[in-house]
């Protein structure tokens, strides 16, 4: 996530390349922390199910990409590495809720030790199958070049990956307040008990949203896979950021989530460009931690008048 | 003597007696593992008793093992030199919070409050916010990342990646030298004890009934006029302090301390042994983390490629069937055996008082 290539410009906010630079890698940051947590935010915010094999998910979409790119010789095969990762890591998550998740429910820690073992598991049938170097994906000719404009050289594969992140959220807004089954998936996240009473098969909503989250995060590897080599630990170095995002955004707000994504990216982008890489990083964790103090629950979050959540 | 005292005593003393019979490096494991046993006595109390999972054990753990290890490396540096590792990143003068740790009382005693200041002030930002729950084990697993990567990015004062290393003196005494492992194993066998022991007591206590009554039903705690918080800051600070101990321990036996050993993984995996033992059972976390990581040592060195694969799956299986751990699990069978005893004397028993007792 450094910052554009290109060449280099004094780093002053007085100097609007290099400001219109950090913007563009504020953008850029948020969009793919959109897409690696939006899939989280959905499953988390409706069942309180920690799923920390999500990042694995990621990283199967990643390697599904890369295979496709193997069988389909040409750009042609983004056209088959969507739908290819999307059903392959939702049918995972049905597979993964039928299994177990099913099984912990209102036990949301326990799920937490779980999906780590699952992680663990896809980690090491990822190195087991691809090797435990990266497997480069070559961006398809259409999508290697870049952009200049105004002095900034933007790269066509992080515009691309900026495009899809606002089509997930576009398309998840449109399912979710515009269809019977967004009706169900907001009924049951606001009770449960209720929504189960007035004939919503919540089981069935849980599995689906369970199902869709992954394929989110399926999505999300295909357009990882197009910035930056896969290897076994991909999914790794982004669960504890994507969870970050959700916990800022706020329980069960996608609006939350995205707005939480947004404020990251931005943050990330310029302390980046102000102090090192890691430094960054630790102000962007402290800076979250410190945020939680006045709002615990986040940017957005539903009101409720009850004692304790239901688990 | 109930059975469970009798497994405790007899294991203890099969403990005690591990420098007679068990050949060099198995024993130098087993010291090792038991260095890790201090932090999962904290887990158990923070998290079996009183309901906080913290995933970021790893960064008391951390600091408890960086005091130490700088303490070390400044007595194994020549006199008015600095670390090996300042030379090689550029670094000409030591940093002026180096300094302190040449002592040794100053180095010890921050392996003990640094560690436990640390997890008061964490707790104190958390609980007073009645931050619970998941949110409690995501943010400290983001602080551990935080902890790693700013001791990885600032090589020149924390060595980076490589960590502290290639230490050879403590109070005096040349590590590695003659006694010394056997020393070690059974300095470290005393603070695991003495940290069983001690949270033991802490358990029977006022103290550790409300810790379980915070666990089991926070509100009504509050409602009964305690303020929960307070408790959980205090819990909270004495896992902290027995993970920072532990990190201690651990650094002196494996002779370094890098930011591998303190980060996310390492964290993760500590809450995973003792909910392997039984996050409830003092025993049952030593024994998780002790069996666990000599079954990862062996398992991992005979088979790299299978032990991802057994531990994810070893982690799917207790969670799904045993959620108590394999304390759990062996629990009523000891109760059973001690059940005849118990009801034998029918007897003398009368009056209602003492059934109430």
């Amino acid at each position: 996530m450094g910052p554009v290539a290109g060449t280099p410009t004094p780093r002053s906010p007085m100097n609007p390349v290099f400001v219109g630079e950090q913007l563009f890698n504020g953008f850029s940051i948020a969009s793919i922390l959109l897409l690696a947590a939006v899939g989280l935010a959905l499953s988390f915010g409706l069942m309180r199910v920690i799923n920390m094999a999500h990042g694995e998910m990621l990283m199967v979409a990643g390697y599904l990409t890369y295979l496709s790119s193997l069988w389909v010789p040409g750009p042609a095969y983004l056209l088959l590495a969507f739908p290819l990762a999307f059903a392959g890591t939702a049918l995972l998550g049905a597979l993964l809720e039928v299994s177990m998740i099913r099984r912990l429910y209102g036990r949301p820690l326990d799920t937490l030790l779980a999906t780590w073992g699952v992680s663990l598991i896809l980690q090491q049938a990822g190195r087991s199958l691809f090797g435990p170097t990266g497997v480069p994906v070559t961006a398809p000719a259409w999508l290697s070049g870049a952009l200049q404009v105004w002095g900034l050289t933007i790269p066509h594969t992080r515009l691309f990956v900026i495009a899809v992140a606002l089509a997930v959220l576009g398309g998840l807004a449109y399912l979710l307040t515009r269809t019977r089954f967004g009706m169900h998936v907001r009924a049951v996240n606001q009770g449960r008990e209720v929504a189960q009473t007035l004939g919503v098969n919540t089981r069935q909503v849980d599995l689906l949203v369970f199902a869709l989250g992954s394929g989110l995060a399926g999505i999300a590897g295909v357009a990882l896979a197009l910035l930056s080599p896969i290897n076994p630990t991909v999914g790794q170095s982004y669960i504890v950021n994507a969870f970050l995002v959700v916990i800022l955004g706020g329980i069960g707000s996608i609006a939350g989530t995205a707005l939480s994504a947004a404020a990251l990216g931005f943050f990330t982008a310029f302390t980046e460009s102000i102090t090192s890489v890691s430094l960054a990083k630790v102000l962007v964790l402290v800076l979250v931690v410190a945020f939680l103090q006045f709002r615990p629950r986040g940017f957005i979050s539903a009101r409720s008048r009850a004692l304790e959540e239901a688990a | 003597m109930t059975p469970k005292r009798a497994l405790l005593l007899a294991l203890l003393l099969a403990l005690a007696l591990a420098p007679f019979y068990l050949s060099g490096y198995n024993l130098i494991l087993v010291g090792r593992f038991l260095a890790l046993a201090v932090v999962a006595i904290g887990i158990s109390l923070i998290w079996g008793t009183t309901g906080i999972l913290s995933l970021g054990q790893g960064l008391f753990f951390g600091l408890g093992a960086y005091a130490l290890a700088m303490h070390l490396k400044l007595v194994s540096t020549p006199a008015g030199e600095l670390p090996d590792f300042m030379v090689y990143n550029g670094v000409e003068a030591l940093p002026w919070w180096w300094a302190p740790f040449a002592n040794p009382a100053f180095a010890l005693a921050a392996v003990l409050l640094l560690p436990a200041l640390a997890a008061a002030a964490l707790g104190w930002l958390m609980f007073r916010r009645r931050i619970t729950g998941v949110y409690v084990s995501l943010i400290t697993q983001a602080l551990v990342l935080a902890f790693a990567t700013l001791l990885i990015g600032s090589q020149g004062v924390t060595s980076g990646t490589n960590g502290i290393t290639d230490y050879k003196t403590f109070l005096g005494l040349e590590l590695r030298g003659p006694g010394f492992v056997n020393g070690l194993y059974w300095l470290t066998l005393a603070v695991v004890v003495g940290a069983y022991v001690g949270v033991k007591l802490l358990l029977k206590s006022h103290f550790g009934k409300l810790l379980v009554a915070i666990r089991d039903g926070e509100n009504r705690v509050r409602f009964l006029g305690y303020d929960p918080a307070a408790y959980k800051i205090a819990a909270f600070a004495v896992g902290g302090l027995l993970a920072g101990v532990s990190g201690a321990l651990f650094a002196v036996h494996v002779g370094t301390i890098s930011p591998a050993m303190v980060g996310v993984i390492p964290s993760i995996e500590f809450v995973v042994w003792v909910a392997l033992g039984g996050r409830e059972s003092l025993g049952g976390a030593v024994l998780g983390i002790v069996a666990g990581n000599l079954i990862k040592d062996r398992v991992s060195s005979a088979y790299p490629e299978m032990w991802l694969y057994v531990m994810g799956l070893l982690f799917v299986l207790v969670v799904l069937g045993m959620p108590r751990g394999l304390a759990g699990w062996v629990k009523p069978w000891l109760e059973r055996l001690s059940l005849p005893r118990r009801a034998a004397p029918p007897a003398r028993v009368s009056g209602p008082e003492r059934g109430e007792a």
